[in-house]
């Protein structure tokens, strides 16, 4: 019997265990959010009543219409933001300040995000900037602006530059060829982006907590504040809701990314 | 592309992040060094006494005396994201070696499964820790459901600490060890088992230096935001062991000593930095031999 050389011992079972490990958690909190008890580990039956507690709590809804909004109008300035940087830095190679654009763009993604929050708290009382929201979507659209511009780059490096060439042979002006011709080529970039922008602004936390005031209290926020007051199975039904938003989301993301990846 | 566009095409992501980032950090440098506030917040100026806090206590007398409570916090901070590191090394490098061996298929599915956690929302990944590892939890159930003595108190300590980062950040190791791993021709592990080389110099003189660049990649993208972790220590660690993330945001928060928080962010983003700056060396450098 020949055994392959390339494969070790222990290492299926090891791949298996670490998989249930990664989804055990999220198994739990699904598990649990069912429970008719009080006491979140003691199971005594199903029911749905805790997702019907979770909808009536205004509470909540606030907090979400706050995280909507912060994340909907953050994701919308920074997918633009994060557009117009990647056409910039992926056609003009010659550019000067090339290398410098593109680590200041991507400078969120390598700093710690506890130094940025105390950086724009810092900021925002000394200019006076009271506008709880305000202060969010500045913040948010920094932070997710580099969720959004790697996969615009991407795109925008895989795609060849024969058809926009194309277009301007016929006379088309540079921005009716970037309408007609690499903004549809490029779009499922810029939605996995968005999408991605959208999740991180969704689900952050340590900045939107510095931040919290002038009634601008995100989910994520809100979330925290009830799990201080101790685990109840409304916070496990929420997180539920929360767990399937986030992996609709994902799986989208991934589906657009697979496409793009697989038509270029 | 026109000129005008080349200038103008950059400038909402130059104003945006001198405005969010790059401004807002010089002042925080400023405050580090500010004096503070009377009540809260804090007076311009150039004091050092928040950097001489983090060495040294006054006395009654205005005598100083040394004193390890906040390079403790500091310590801690190293220790756990390094901790936190090394685990995620050695569960990525076997997981994301089984992975690559898989069909294409399989290899598509098992990264979206890698992947698909990170994408819920680190709150709710943190508070399920909390499920499971708090009082009358999961484990305890388990462990006691196997004949395992009353125990209790797995929460609030180093290990849930840990458990915690690792979980929130393992994805950001796999994806680049798969990459690395992903490439290594099976050709050269053939090569060394017909030079009688075993399955374990294959892996040593084979595999982990292939796979090192994956593990370089990745070992940064876990341990930089594990030494800004705060929700970790907040909710696992119980908000009694500190650490650096949770140590700035308290200054900010309850304790208002602004200027004490802006000098350890500082130093926290001196740490953060001599890292990327290490790691950018390290590449000029293997691209220098390669060359």
């Amino acid at each position: 019997m020949s055994q392959n050389i390339r494969t070790y011992p222990g290492l299926r079972p090891l791949s298996i265990l670490f998989f249930l490990w990664l989804y055990l958690p999220i198994g739990v909190v699904v598990f649990y959010s069912f429970n008719d008890n009080r006491l979140v580990s003691v199971w005594t039956g199903f029911s749905t009543k805790w997702y019907a507690a979770a909808l009536e709590n205004e509470a909540l809804m606030g907090a979400l219409e706050i995280s909507l909004t912060v994340a909907l109008i953050s994701t919308l300035c920074a997918t633009l933001i994060a557009l117009l940087a990647a056409i910039v830095l992926t056609r003009a190679t010659d550019m000067k300040f090339r290398r410098v654009s593109e680590t200041v763009v991507n400078l969120p993604l390598l700093l710690p995000e506890i130094v940025l929050a105390v950086a724009v708290l810092i900021l925002f009382s000394q200019i006076g900037l009271t506008n709880g929201l305000l202060k969010l979507v500045l913040a948010h659209t920094a932070f997710c602006t580099p969720f959004a511009f790697l996969p615009i780059r991407a795109r925008l490096q895989g795609m060849s530059l024969d058809f926009e060439e194309a277009a301007r042979d016929l006379y088309a002006a540079p921005f009716t060829a970037f309408r007609l011709v690499t903004l549809p080529m490029i779009l499922p970039g810029v939605f996995a982006g968005a999408m991605t922008a959208f999740v991180m602004s969704m689900d952050d936390f340590i900045t939107s907590n510095l931040l919290n005031s002038g009634g601008a209290t995100t989910l994520p926020v809100y979330i925290f504040s009830l799990i201080r007051q101790g685990t109840t199975p409304e916070l496990n039904a929420i997180s539920t809701l929360l767990i399937a938003a986030s992996l609709l989301l994902a799986t989208l993301v991934l589906i657009l990314n697979a496409r793009a990846m697989r038509r270029s | 592309m026109s000129r005008t566009f080349r200038f103008w095409g950059l400038v909402p992501a130059w104003a945006l992040m001198l405005l969010t980032l790059i401004v807002p950090i010089l002042i925080v440098a400023g405050v580090s060094v500010a004096e503070r506030g009377a009540y809260g917040g804090f007076d311009w100026g150039f004091d050092i006494t928040s950097y001489r806090q983090i060495l040294f206590t006054e006395g009654w007398t205005d005598e100083l005396e040394f004193d390890p409570k906040y390079l403790a916090i500091i310590a801690r901070t190293l220790i756990f994201a390094g901790a936190a590191t090394a685990i995620c090394v050695l569960l990525a490098l076997p997981v994301a070696y089984y992975i690559a061996q898989q069909s294409a298929r399989l290899k598509i599915v098992l990264l979206y499964l890698v992947t698909l956690p990170f994408w819920v929302s680190m709150i709710v990944r943190v508070y399920a820790w909390l499920i499971i590892l708090g009082n009358d939890g999961l484990l305890e159930r388990v462990y006691r459901l196997f004949g395992g003595a009353d125990i209790s108190g797995f929460l609030f300590t180093p290990g849930a600490m840990i458990t915690g980062m690792v979980y929130s950040y393992i994805p950001l190791m796999i994806l680049p060890v798969y990459a690395s791993v992903e490439k290594i021709d099976p050709a050269l592990i053939e090569a060394s088992h017909d030079l009688y080389g075993g399955r374990w110099t294959a892996l040593r003189r084979v595999i982990l230096p292939l796979a090192a660049p994956g593990l370089t990649a990745g070992s940064i993208l876990v341990f930089v935001p594990s030494l800004g972790t705060v929700l970790e220590p907040m909710l696992l660690g119980g908000g009694k062991q500190l650490m650096m993330g949770t140590l700035i945001q308290t200054q900010f928060g309850g304790a208002r000593n602004w200027p004490f928080g802006a000098a350890i962010a500082m130093v926290l983003l001196t740490l953060v930095v001599i890292v990327l700056l290490l790691n950018a060396r390290r590449a000029t450098r293997q691209a220098e031999v390669a060359l």
